[in-house]
């Protein structure tokens, strides 16, 4: 096999910081090549260099691609070799149909005039190469994000692509969807194109990769042959803590009380298809010191189970009841809610659960101001102890409380998040997607923190499309498919196979 | 909350180049807040020399005061709506209309004054109610609803005066705009009572600066570096006293100052330190999560829109008393000045970020570039253009430092 892609010493340095440090790494034609490492690891700013953002002269070393080396200025230059990114944030243009959004910026066009004959035939083409059966002329906003993952990919098919970098990009797809675009990419591999994914999903990267590459504070630390998965999960994460992480997930000794929280006969209606059950009839009930987990695939229905129940944060025409220590409360609004002592953790972070601009000492009692004021007046000192106090006992590392939220990690961002429910004084708290695109470290301390929770005799109950995180911290499993429940088990008896077994039957029951 | 989580910052005396480093590192973090402030003192100084000390002559400064009132109120409701990620565009027709309304019932009807000026706040507050309605339930862009109601309301003032001008109101009335302080004790050509209140407000905000600087250095917040606090409230006292004498010179303080100020230093307090200054903040920041932490967004916008009417109101009585007579002109592009004062004062279009103190300072900016231009003979469609030319400048300012950060 020829080598594809050469990059060697690259050093690239920030003001203050040294992002990349001697890096190079080695990509061979026709493979899947994995990049792995934890967040800030140097894993994008590495691509970025690749793809030409960091222009050439911005950084040291020498990039050499298919034989020749490169001196791109800029994003265009890489892409005209063949060099093609496609970033965890999507850049499609919602509004734009398929067909308008492949060839932006490379309109089928003569003298300015699109020729949308050639537009749509190129473009179906594309779409049958990428297995996604739409018509060109549907907007990209009527797409699920598994399909407009798609359409990015059928886009950067468009342009004769040598080397594809895809960022994440499972990271917001359900299984079925992520097996799919896996499958893709192996399709792809056998028609020689070659290929770096960037990825925190190691069974993923197990199932597909030919070569992995560990990146640890912007070095390159291993280069793993994982060709038939001769690497084993525990073998790279080590790699990428540079330690090991035998117990993914902190030893607990459940001590579990009484019922605390009930959710009795819960249905609740699409926001515009008001026909349609997105939640049906679900009853469920988690107990003092229980950790409680809902299995999934995305679209079940977990999420907005959870924020119909948040103060009817989603849905309409929702029936059901709560009850809390036997009793019925009311959560017709977010606020009766919260005092009823039920928070929920959104899994959008940025969109759902943080002002982002706003510094951490101000996003922590967001939720429960009164406890940082008399009702009207805010008295800073206390906001500025409270911030403090939640810094020091999650861990949320900052310069300074005074730190704007957005120029957090993930895992920091999430911490905060938790510290805004923690400090609303919660008996029931909903987590979903508590550990989602953060890096394995922080992973670990989410975990810990939701164990301190139980033991301190909260209910928690967990959403995630993670089985084995589902597996590893919780008491009790239920699983939901297409808006119901459709399997409760202890978490000692349950398997990933019971699981997705359970999803598999109850879908063909329909 | 456990004593020992708060941990007590050094109380090492920091070196000299610390020093320099940290109040280095203060200036870039807080460049807007003395960028602008420093700007008003360049732009005065600049009309205070080529006016041959025109601007700063006592009667001159009443003038200032007076003549940028109305601009000034109406900044406090506006900073709030800005703040919440909306747009008022309605502001001066309302202002209009209320002027206009004043007129009919105290001129024509003949109605008590006081009686017909409560009237016209309860009816600006439901104009700003009405809107806010359906912008904050209903959805509809703020833009829209607001430029709907500029339309509305322009045309319902000239319906109301029947295209005439009303006027002139009686004495008592007109004292809101021209009245001054009385002079108790009597002093010729020194209003005492002025001065003396002038001087309290100095002692009243050094006492509370140097308490919340207290306060926070005994708790550890970042705070100022020491040059920065004493030089900030020096210039503020020294500015202070200096007008409070200029004007205990002329005839002492016009109402609309105290009203004003009064104003200021509540809306200022809102903003920053009560609870449901923090929501409008947190709704312009993000408004979604915002109502997932429990808060009534809804209900929020719609109390910020009906404040907004109703210190347009305030504005309306306060101009249409200044001119003595309501016209149906009134208040025409009124809200890009307004509008204009803010954004200047560091207020972000997309919400969440702005200070009342920040929104005054552009409103003054705006106010002595008006007046120093016109003491200066300079036509007013230049003076179009360099107050064009400003706004972009103080936003540009803004992005920059945004985008440099």
């Amino acid at each position: 096999m020829a080598t594809i892609l050469e990059m060697q010493g690259i050093t690239k340095t920030f003001p203050g910081v040294v992002a990349l440090d001697n890096v190079s790494l080695r990509v061979e034609e026709g493979e899947i090549h994995a990049l792995v490492g934890e967040n800030g690891a140097g894993k994008s700013t590495l691509m970025k260099v690749l793809s030409g953002v960091y222009p050439h002269g911005s950084y040291d070393g020498v990039i050499e691609f298919r034989g020749e080396e490169c001196r791109f200025s800029g994003i265009a230059d890489s892409e005209k070799r063949g060099i093609i990114i496609i970033h965890q944030e999507l850049a499609l243009v919602p509004l734009l149909s398929i067909a308008e959004n492949i060839f932006l910026g490379n309109e089928r066009a003569s003298g300015g005039v699109i020729d949308w004959h050639e537009t749509f035939a190129r473009t179906r083409e594309l779409l049958a190469k990428v297995g996604l059966r739409e018509s060109p002329q549907t907007r990209v906003t009527d797409l699920g994000l598994g399909k407009q993952q798609l359409v990015e990919i059928a886009k950067a098919l468009s342009k004769e692509v040598k080397l594809l970098i895809l960022d994440e990009p499972t990271s917001s797809l359900n299984e079925t969807d992520s097996e799919a675009l896996l499958q893709l990419l192996l399709e792809f591999k056998a028609a020689g194109i070659s290929s770096i994914l960037i990825s925190h999903k190691l069974n993923e990267i197990s199932k597909v990769a030919d070569t992995i590459t560990v990146l640890r504070d912007g070095s390159a630390v291993s280069t793993l042959d994982a060709d038939g998965g001769k690497v084993s999960e525990a073998d790279i994460i080590r790699d990428m803590v540079g330690r090991s992480l035998n117990d993914r997930y902190p030893p607990r000794a459940p001590k579990i009380g009484g019922t605390i929280f009930e959710v009795k006969n819960w249905t609740a209606h699409h926001p515009q298809h008001s026909d349609r059950k997105v939640v049906d009839d679900v009853s469920f009930h988690a107990r003092a010191g229980e950790v409680v987990g809902i299995a999934g695939l995305m679209g079940a229905g977990r999420t907005e189970l959870a924020m119909s129940v948040f103060g009817r944060s989603y849905g309409v025409d929702i029936s059901g009841e709560v009850w809390m220590h036997g009793k019925p409360v009311d959560v017709s609004t977010v606020h009766r809610a919260i005092a009823a002592g039920i928070c929920y953790a959104t899994e959008d972070r940025k969109s759902y659960g943080l002002v982002l601009d706003d510094t951490i000492r101000r996003n922590i009692p967001l939720a429960h101001l009164s406890g940082i004021s008399n009702g009207i007046v805010i008295d800073e000192n206390r906001e500025l102890a409270v911030a403090r106090d939640y810094r020091e006992r999650i861990r949320i590392k900052c310069s300074s409380t005074a730190q704007e939220v957005v120029n957090l990690s993930g895992g920091n961002q999430q911490k905060v998040v938790l510290a805004k429910w923690l400090f609303a004084g919660p008996e029931v708290l909903i987590l979903d997607e508590p550990t989602r695109g953060i890096d394995v470290g922080a992973k670990y301390e989410i975990y810990s923190i939701i164990a301190e929770l139980a033991a301190s005799g909260k209910a928690i109950v967990v959403i995630s499309s993670e089985m084995p995180e589902l597996l590893g911290v919780t008491d009790r499993l239920y699983v939901m498919n297409e808006g119901r429940f459709v399997g409760e088990m202890p978490t000692a008896e349950a398997s990933q196979e019971k699981i997705m077994s359970l999803i598999i039957r109850s879908g063909h029951r329909n | 909350m456990s004593q020992e989580a708060l941990h007590q910052p050094g109380v090492a005396k920091p070196g000299i180049g610390q020093a320099a480093a940290a109040s280095g590192s203060f200036i870039r973090k807080h460049l807007r807040e003395y960028g602008i402030l420093l700007a008003l003192i360049v732009i005065m100084a600049f009309f205070q020399i080529v006016t041959n000390g025109i601007l700063l002559k006592p009667i001159n400064l009443t003038n200032l005061i007076l003549q940028n009132s109305y601009v000034i109120i109406m900044a406090l409701g506006m900073l709030l709506v800005i703040v919440s990620g909306h747009i008022d565009l309605s502001v001066g027709s309302v202002l209009g209309f209320v002027g206009a309304l004043a007129a009919v019932m105290i001129v024509q009807w003949d109605m008590n004054y006081i009686l017909a000026g409560v009237i016209c706040l309860a009816v600006g507050a439901v104009i700003g109610a009405i809107q806010g309605y359906w912008i904050a339930y209903w959805k509809i862009p703020s833009f829209i609803v607001t430029l709907a109601g500029m339309l509305v309301f322009k045309g319902l003032s000239l319906w109301v005066l029947a295209g005439q001008s009303v006027g002139p109101f009686p004495r008592g009335f007109q004292l809101i705009a021209s009245g001054f302080l009385p002079d108790v004790f009597g002093i010729k050509g020194f209003n005492l009572l002025s001065m003396l209140l002038g001087v309290a407000v100095v002692a009243v905000v050094l006492f509370f600066g140097m308490r919340s600087r207290f306060r926070n250095r005994a708790s550890g917040h970042d705070d100022e570096p020491a040059i920065f606090f004493f030089g900030r409230n020096f210039i503020l006292a020294a500015a202070i006293v200096y007008i409070t004498w200029a004007l205990s010179t002329f005839r002492g303080f016009p109402n609309v100052l105290v009203v004003m100020a009064l104003l200021i230093a509540v809306y200022s307090f809102i903003t920053t330190r009560t609870t449901i200054g923090r929501r409008i903040y947190a709704v312009g920041g993000n408004e979604k999560a915002t109502r997932l932490s429990g808060i009534n967004t809804e209900r929020l916008v719609f109390l910020t829109f009906a404040n907004m009417g109703m210190l347009a109101a305030l504005a309306g009585l306060v101009f249409a008393a200044r001119l003595n007579t309501a016209t149906p002109k009134a208040g025409l592009g009124f809200e890009l000045d307004v509008i204009a004062a803010v954004f200047i004062g560091g207020a972000s279009m997309a919400g969440g970020v702005g200070t009342i103190v920040g929104a005054v300072i552009g409103a003054f900016i705006m106010g002595v570039m008006n007046n120093g231009m016109s003491i200066l003979g300079i036509g007013i469609d230049y003076q179009q253009v360099i107050k064009g030319l400003v706004l972009l400048v103080a936003v540009i300012f803004d992005v920059y430092n945004k985008n440099r950060a």
